[in-house]
């Protein structure tokens, strides 16, 4: 298991106060921050990150099948699932799918998962929630991603049973056409919604399997906090102390992924043989319940929610957010008009080398070296056809040479860039992302990290590639 | 390795046009200009001219593929012309192509034309260019200023330079260009700056500021060469210019992805130098050649250029530079007639261009910035980044 937020979080005080000309009002809401993606992060990069922290932080098992949920995938028809695959090196013998629609994508992916017998099935759930500036939602969502394996062996958890029910209460939507939800009455989604439908989702639950409200020591209600958890909580008989208090106030509510960020934050908590009972809620409900094992404090290995809250750095720039969430069309002048039409041809030739970040080393000389090429980089070598493939995405690196660009188009300028050094003797010129102007020297230790690496506004495209960040502490 | 060409090839005659924003004419015209000049220093007649070789760069932000622009805006006498282009070696690119023609004996008069017309794309620098190859999918979106600013950083991390006095050290170069192309008619910036003006201009790539960067040009310059003997028969035997060394070092990578070079100056440089010492028969560089010019696109590159050439100790560029010994009148003059930072950088002309001024230095033709006696001078290029490039050297003097 693992979690990732984006490094920013921008403080809900710069927005209320960006606003406070207009809307006063929403100067109540200015507690807490928002995980805000950069402008090189959107749901497959998070993806990527959690998925990453999840086969490390195992024993690098490789799943059968990669699920991605989530309702801000940035492709409608190219399978984002795959991307993140191939970014993650699995093997192509993989089944994979994006499971979208909903704010229960992520309870329905783990359910399909759950429900797959004994092959291990990788379940991530990523949202970068896109809000419309001035909304209430703008201060409550944040972007964020986690991931989850499930299977037979290792278990941290075991599936005890599930409840679903479907049903058709439009609290928000969004169209395929529209970019923002359209949110409806508060008090009525509560009275009606949250505190009808859930209740009765976990009653019934709880009576398919013969168990009590009070045998449950866990509750996670995916995108609620607050008064209306405890009323639901109530409602359902199981003691508040039971509930988890949620990620609005460090992050803000991923979305679909929230389920998944709450249910690894509970599994790193958990002692053994806890029940945790998982609602997702959203035209429907789905309602999981797991029961903790023996090893389950091996969860705490893991760069979980915890972890990922605590990497954040504060930030008050809203203009610069507007900016990143495409709020805000700047003008980046003449070098962003250049055409960047992709070579998808060459692109799929290259792929393993791009989306993978898989180079070369040479068995004749053990030279590190990517892009891997006919031809050994070393002058020392050169020999023909002496590589196999090396990877690059969880080599350590080390700032060789910098420079921060204001030149060189960037949509979070200045541009950084530079020769990495890594180990076998290889380099390698990259950019440079999540550092501030003035932070880079010379020896700076790095870590690889999948992000948006172009952006072709005139097709509607962007590319991935892997950046060098700062290594974590 | 080969004997060379050294006192094969003459230089008979040169032309330079005014570099600048000259949106007063196309690259045409620009090529004409200093065709014109060079054409009547030479005392020749141009259907005299039996090859020409044209260095462009940018053809299509300006005149386009092929060497048929250079025939058409010439009217040559329908001579076999050869385009080339080697990033910001191309004008030396040219000279050697007309230069091994001669050499070779495969004809007796030949012309190396470079021209570029940058200022007409309405970029700040040099343009950027479409995207659509494998290398785009991963390489880093740089700029110019940001792939040579790296060197500073290596290099202050490598010779334990504080950061403040290498810039301060850079910021001379800058002064300095400035000094000289105040005193070049022909210069694209002719103003004089301070040192402090340099150190606090807005940041274009960190450590480069404004100042330590050169522009964007338009301009053309050009060369007829000849072989010595036929320099003495059409009456040009008086101080006569030969070329002593023509070399070229192109990377193949190593610095790239091979991790031995350390990012603090340009490796293919140290080899074209050697290369073109021995050709010429230099063994003390320091001291035999009277004059550089060194591709000063940005005041580091300046810097570090005057070790990889062996002209400064390593780690020693930094105090010979702040104690005078590049300056007009210090011990080896350096960029003497503006450099790129101010006479101006049209890439396919700039090599030329730097041979244009030692010619006109061995010639006694320079005015106020006319040094004593000059015999013997250098020109280098570095085209592309520090880490990936084209570098080009070139070696004239007085024919002995």
């Amino acid at each position: 298991m693992g979690a990732y937020a984006p490094r920013r979080r921008l403080l809900r005080s710069a927005i209320a106060t960006a606003h406070a000309w207009a809307k006063p009002g929403l100067k109540g809401l200015g507690k807490g921050s928002r995980a805000i993606c950069s402008h090189d992060e959107d749901v497959i990069t998070m993806a990527v990150a959690a998925a990453r922290v999840c086969l490390g932080g195992g024993d690098n098992r490789s799943p059968d099948r990669l699920l991605l949920a989530s309702t801000s995938l940035p492709f409608a028809d190219r399978q984002n699932a795959t991307v993140v695959g191939e970014a993650l090196n699995l093997a192509e013998d993989l089944q994979t799918a994006d499971i979208s629609g909903s704010q229960r994508a992520a309870t329905s992916a783990l359910l399909l998962g759950l429900q797959h017998g004994g092959a291990e099935c990788m379940v991530v759930g990523a949202e970068k929630c896109l809000t419309r500036a001035g909304s209430v939602e703008e201060f409550t969502v944040g972007d964020a991603a986690a991931a989850l394996t499930t299977g037979e062996d290792q278990q941290l958890a075991r599936f005890i049973g599930s409840h679903s029910i479907s049903r058709d209460m439009v609290d928000h939507y969004r169209t395929a056409q529209s970019d923002y939800n359209y949110a409806l009455e508060e008090r009525w989604i509560r009275d009606c919604g949250l505190m009808e439908i859930i209740p009765e989702t976990v009653a019934a639950l709880l009576t398919k399997l013969h168990m009590l409200p009070e045998q449950i020591d866990r509750l996670l209600i995916a995108g609620v906090d607050g008064r209306p958890a405890a009323q639901i909580a109530a409602r359902c008989s199981i003691d508040k102390m039971a509930l988890h208090e949620g990620l609005k106030a460090p992050i803000g509510h991923a979305g679909s992924a929230d389920a998944l960020l709450l249910l690894v934050d509970a599994l790193q908590a958990a002692e053994p043989d806890q029940h945790i009972l998982l609602v997702g809620f959203g035209q429907g409900c789905d309602a999981l319940l797991f029961q903790t094992t023996d090893i389950v404090h091996r969860a705490r290995e893991s760069h979980g929610v915890a972890a990922a809250i605590a990497a954040g750095v504060d930030d008050t720039n809203y203009l610069r957010y507007l900016s990143f969430a495409g709020l805000v069309d700047i003008d980046w002048g003449m070098r962003a008009e250049r055409d960047n039409r992709t070579s998808q041809a060459a692109f799929y030739r290259g792929r393993r080398a791009i989306t993978g970040f898989v180079g070369g080393l040479c068995r004749d000389c053990g030279v590190a070296q990517f892009p891997k090429t006919a031809l050994c980089v070393n002058p020392n070598c050169g020999k023909q056809d002496t590589q196999d493939d090396e990877m690059f995405a969880n080599k350590a690196g080390q700032v060789k040479s910098f420079t921060e660009d204001w030149l060189a188009l960037s949509l979070n300028p200045p541009l950084m860039y530079g020769s990495v050094r890594f180990d076998r003797q290889s380099t390698l010129m990259m950019e440079f992302t999540d550092f501030d102007p003035g932070e880079l020297s010379i020896g700076s230790k790095l870590q690889m990290v999948f992000r948006i690496k172009d952006f072709d506004p005139l097709r509607g495209y962007h590319r991935y590639f892997w950046k060098a960040a700062p290594a974590a502490e | 390795m080969a004997s060379g060409i050294k006192d094969k090839v003459a230089i008979i005659g040169m032309g330079c046009s005014r570099f600048g924003e000259r949106w007063d004419c196309g690259a045409e015209h620009l090529m004409l200009e200093a065709f014109d000049e060079c054409l009547a220093d030479a005392g020749i007649e141009k259907a005299q001219i039996e090859a020409a070789w044209l260095g462009l760069c940018y053809q299509e932000q300006s005149l386009g593929k092929s060497s048929i622009s250079l025939s058409q805006s010439l009217r040559l006498p329908n001579v076999p012309v050869t385009r080339v282009e080697n990033l910001c070696a191309t004008g030396t690119e040219a000279l050697r192509g007309a230069a091994y023609a001669v050499a070779s004996g495969a004809c007796d008069i030949a012309l190396a034309m470079g021209v570029e017309k940058l200022k007409d794309t309405g970029f700040g620098g040099l343009p950027a260019r479409t995207m659509g190859t494998f290398e785009d999918l991963w390489f880093p979106g740089v700029s110019a200023p940001g792939s040579f600013a790296q060197l500073a950083s290596a290099y202050a991390h490598k010779h334990n330079i504080p950061m403040d006095q290498l810039r301060e050290a850079m910021a001379h170069v800058s002064w300095k260009s400035h000094e000289n192309g105040a005193l070049n008619p022909k210069a694209h910036l002719k103003n004089r700056i301070t040192k402090e003006k340099v150190l606090n201009a807005p940041m274009i790539s960190y450590p480069l500021g404004l100042f330590d960067c050169c522009g964007v040009s338009d301009g053309a310059a050009c060369a007829i060469v000849t072989t010595p003997e036929m320099a003495k028969k059409i009456g040009r035997a008086a101080n006569l210019v030969s070329i002593k060394a023509l070399q070229l070092a192109v990377s193949n990578g190593a610095e790239m992805f091979y991790d031995e070079w350390d990012g603090s100056h340009a490796m293919t440089a140290e080899l074209a130098s050697k290369r073109a010492y021995s050709e010429a028969g230099i063994t003390d560089p320091k001291r035999q050649l009277d004059m550089v010019e060194v591709h000063d696109c940005f005041s580091i590159t300046e810097l570090v250029t005057m070790e990889d050439l062996g002209l400064s100790a390593p780690g020693q560029a930094c105090q010979d530079i702040t104690a005078g010994v590049y300056d007009r009148d210090g011990a080896l003059p350096c960029n003497v007639d503006g450099g790129l930072k101010c006479f101006g950088h049209p890439l396919g002309a700039t090599g030329l261009r730097m041979v244009y001024e030692i010619y006109q230095q061995l010639h006694g033709r320079t005015g106020e910035r006319q040094l004593d006696d000059p015999t013997l001078g250098l020109t280098h290029n570095l085209g592309g980044f520090p880490n990936r490039n084209v570098c080009s050297i070139s070696i004239v003097g007085l024919y002995e």
